[in-house]
């Protein structure tokens, strides 16, 4: 089984991309669970078709000790299997801990099973990574490849450097490594050469080029994936594209997060600084 | 029979009996560099210097910072510094403990402190223990409804006067709002209810959950009762009535017709503390847990405070005789003369007995912030020699007296802590205080006077701040004191050198040792420990003859 964590900044599209992506796979006939990573629990929204899951954390305050796989996992579009950590409100609490608690749970109750027969486990996880508990898909072998979304923009390009940071820090006791950018486009001037760049000097690869179509947008406001919204719009095929890369990848690195003067000098260099100025 | 009127022991010789600079050394030879560098101005060898005015200058000490990494300490944690030690031993309102079981559970009745109810109809909540027993569940989602429960069912089972929260370290962490719940629970409820933000790892050490005890109670509960008091009211601030001492204090003040409004906190009440403003002097013991109360109460309500010491025989007697001397008021003085008159036979009839066999036997006491200082004076009217002293959790002042503490740098540790600004209250302010004081200080009576650990101690002995482990080992192998004072952490680590450990901070099974009775009761267990003769079969005949080779022979 290849298990996969999306990582990025807040509102780049980890759950859409993944969710896309993941329909794509299972459209080559691939066996997935995805486990959303995020309190909110709407990281499974466009597979099931709305926000249909009772999380991980919710069935476990209810039903105490005796949950059941089945009622905390949910088959979606092309029958990928949809898990929601779930969590608290915002402001109370420790969403962290409530990731770490759920994870685990999933292994208690032999979601990984060999009898499971997962070809990919797929996380989707939170923001940035805060703390330990957003950190938990990438510790203990958890996921093994990580993959960032990020556009040209500069605080997505600065939150997937620091990624790569954390990456770094359990890459050097585990085996989780780095798959590749993602970039999901903004259309910020340059931005498929910059992102290109971006990622040679991580010392990983750009793995897809996602162009920016509002088909994405009409796909999601119906709660679906392109694929299953329109499997004939260009933008699916980009999707499909991006999961042969992620499926034919062989190129998984321990990455070299870069300093900040750096960061700078590549926005410098591929003109975004100076368009900033004028 | 004469009282004393000044220290009954006869100076041992001036320490020669160890070599103090030596042993330093040694202690201090193994660490790595910057630990040494730590630990040399933690540990320091106590030689005065005078001044061209010929007044003495102490050694500065390094105090009240962190334990350095990999150090085991002697010290506690913040809440068991507010929970455990400031606000344990009051009985009547009901201390939830905000946290995991263990958190609660740990800190149950471990020191000791005793109390009394008057019937059986008043309220006591000490033999108790309420947690909110925090699960993951409640880390997840937050555990404010879950303590709303919990405040909800100690109110409806025992209907207290007041309930205090004491967060622990997850409370912090999750960033539950004790202190917005405790609100609405009062509102709700009609009664008092206060947090405190003391979780464990605020600070560097107990002292910092001393200080947030302080701030909590001098806010939520004293000033709350207006009840006017004696003529010679007072507070006894910093004495916790650990096997009992406040009982005998209690019995003493009782005798000499000191009206005592409230004891902070040993066998105390809520009712004591709301009242304790009406004080006309607060009387100071464990100057490190509680000056800051002292102080806010001079502040918004014009109550001088002084320094006093129940602890030993002399230094109870000429506490009371400060006491009455604040008052001026022959009648009193006449009281406490009467008082210690009657209990000075006894005390003196125990020297006799112990002080023979005690004499030029030494001391080491490491423990609390005020009890290595106060202990000093039983062991010198046994005759013995406190060679080694130093606090867990003391700051400079409590080394090197009051004086240094406009020199004292305040470090981000210590910054976390609320400063409370404190102002005069336009309505309780009585400015006699005030008065009073400033016409006592005219004789020569001092207020705020703590000047500290070591200029009472002599010269060339060792003064060692959170002293860890592995410089006690140092320490008792180059020194082999007669008994070593601290608490159960370090207890039986001593005992199995071959060297008695006294616990002074539950006293182990005994006390109580204040007052006159208990200077008498501490002489006996003092002679008990240093005469026993079960130290020489420390190491045990089968440790140095193996069994296992005589057979092979």
């Amino acid at each position: 089984m290849r298990k996969v964590a999306i990582y990025g900044k807040g509102g780049i599209g980890k759950s859409t991309t993944t969710q896309n992506t993941v329909a794509a796979l299972a459209e080559m006939g691939k066996k997935i669970m995805v486990i959303g990573c995020d309190p909110k629990a709407d990281s499974t929204r466009l597979l099931l078709g709305g926000l249909a899951q009772k999380t991980v954390l919710d069935t476990l305050r209810e039903e105490g000790e005796d949950v059941e796989l089945v009622s905390i996992r949910r088959p979606g579009f092309g029958d990928v299997l949809c898990v929601e950590s779930g969590g608290p409100e915002p402001g109370v609490g420790c969403a962290g801990r409530g990731i770490i608690t759920s994870i685990n749970m999933l292994e208690q109750l032999g979601a990984y099973d060999e009898s499971e027969a997962l070809e990919y486990s797929f996380y989707d996880v939170l923001g940035d990574v805060v703390c330990g508990g957003f950190a938990m898909p990438i510790r203990e072998g958890k996921a093994e490849e990580i993959y960032i979304v990020c556009s040209g923009e500069m605080m997505a390009m600065y939150a997937a450097n620091n990624i790569c940071k954390g990456i770094v820090k359990f890459a050097e006791a585990g085996r989780v490594r780095l798959g590749g950018l993602i970039c999901n486009s903004r259309r910020v001037d340059n931005e498929r050469e910059m992102i290109d760049e971006f990622a040679r000097r991580l010392g990983s690869q750009m793995i897809h080029f996602l162009p920016r179509d509002n088909d994405v947008q009409r796909a999601e406001i119906r709660r679906q994936t392109v694929i299953e919204w329109n499997p004939t719009c260009p933008q699916a095929d980009e999707y499909r594209t991006l999961a042969r890369n992620i499926d034919s990848n062989q190129m998984f690195v321990i990455p070299k997060p870069l300093s900040i003067e750096e960061l700078e000098s590549l926005l410098l260099e591929f003109g975004i600084l100076e368009a900033a100025a004028a | 029979m004469s009282a004393p009127t000044t220290d009954t022991a006869t100076p041992v010789t001036p320490n020669e009996s160890i070599d103090a600079a030596g042993v330093r050394k040694k202690m201090l030879e193994n660490y790595p560099a910057k630990t040494r560098r730590k630990r040399e101005k933690q540990i320091i060898v106590n030689e005065k210097q005078l001044d061209a005015d010929g007044a003495k200058v102490l050694p500065v000490i390094a105090a009240n910072t962190r334990t350095a990494p990999g150090i085991i300490t002697q010290r506690g944690c913040c809440y068991a510094g507010c929970k455990g030690v400031i606000l344990g031993p009051t009985r009547d309102i009901v201390n939830i403990t905000h946290g995991p079981v263990g958190c609660g559970y740990y800190s149950w009745l471990t020191r000791r402190n005793q109390t009394h109810a008057p019937t059986d109809e008043h309220d006591n909540f000490i033999t108790y223990c309420f947690t909110t027993d925090m699960e993951e569940e409640n880390i997840i989602f937050g555990g404010e409804k879950k303590l709303s429960q919990a405040i909800q069912e100690a109110y409806d089972l025992f209907h207290p006067k007041a309930i205090a929260v004491f967060s622990t370290c997850p409370v912090g962490l999750i960033g539950d709002d004790v202190h917005q719940v405790a609100l609405s629970m009062k509102e709700k409820l009609g009664i008092n209810i206060f947090g405190f933000s003391c979780e464990g790892y605020k600070g560097v050490s107990q002292s910092a959950g001393h200080h947030i005890a302080n701030n909590q109670i001098f806010k939520h509960v004293i000033g709350e009762n207006d009840k006017p008091r004696g003529r010679w009211a007072v507070n006894l601030m910093g004495e916790y009535n650990i096997g009992g001492d406040s009982f005998l204090i209690e019995d003493l003040f009782r005798r000499c017709g000191i009206d005592l409004v409230a004891t902070f906190s040993g066998n105390s009440t809520y009712d004591q503390f709301a009242n304790s403003h009406m004080a006309k002097l607060n009387c100071v013991m464990c100057h490190r847990s509680i000056n800051y109360v002292a102080d806010m109460i001079e502040k918004k309500y014009g109550v001088p405070w002084i320094k006093v010491n129940f602890i030993g025989a002399t230094a109870t007697a000429k506490s009371l005789r400060k006491i009455a001397d604040f008052f001026q008021d022959d009648k009193l003085s006449e009281n406490v003369e009467r008082v210690i008159g009657e209990e000075y036979p006894a005390v003196a009839a125990a020297q006799k007995k112990y002080r023979p066999r005690c004499t030029g036997k030494k001391a080491m006491l490491f423990v609390g912030g005020s009890r290595a200082h106060h202990y000093q004076e039983l062991f010198s009217e046994l005759g013995m020699e406190t060679v080694a002293a130093g606090y867990e959790f003391g700051h400079r002042d409590d080394y090197e007296g009051r004086r240094v503490i406009p020199s004292i740098k305040v470090d981000a540790d210590s910054r976390n802590i609320e400063e409370m600004n404190v102002q005069p209250d336009p309505d309780k302010f009585r400015p006699e205080g005030p008065e009073m004081a400033r016409k006592a200080e005219q004789r020569g009576y001092r207020f705020h006077d703590y000047d500290g650990l070591m200029i009472d101690m002599k010269e060339q002995t060792l003064i060692i701040d959170d002293i860890s482990q592995y410089e006690t080992e140092r320490l008792i192998e180059a020194i082999r004191p007669d008994v070593f004072c601290a608490g159960i952490k370090e207890k039986y680590a001593v005992q199995k050198m071959g060297v008695p450990c006294k616990q002074l901070h539950s006293y182990d099974y005994g006390g109580p040792y204040a007052a006159f009775q208990g200077a008498v009761n501490f002489y006996a267990e003092i002679d008990r420990m240093v005469n026993a003769r079960i130290w020489s079969h420390i190491p045990a005949p089968w440790d140095e003859i193996s069994p296992v080779k005589e057979v092979s022979e």
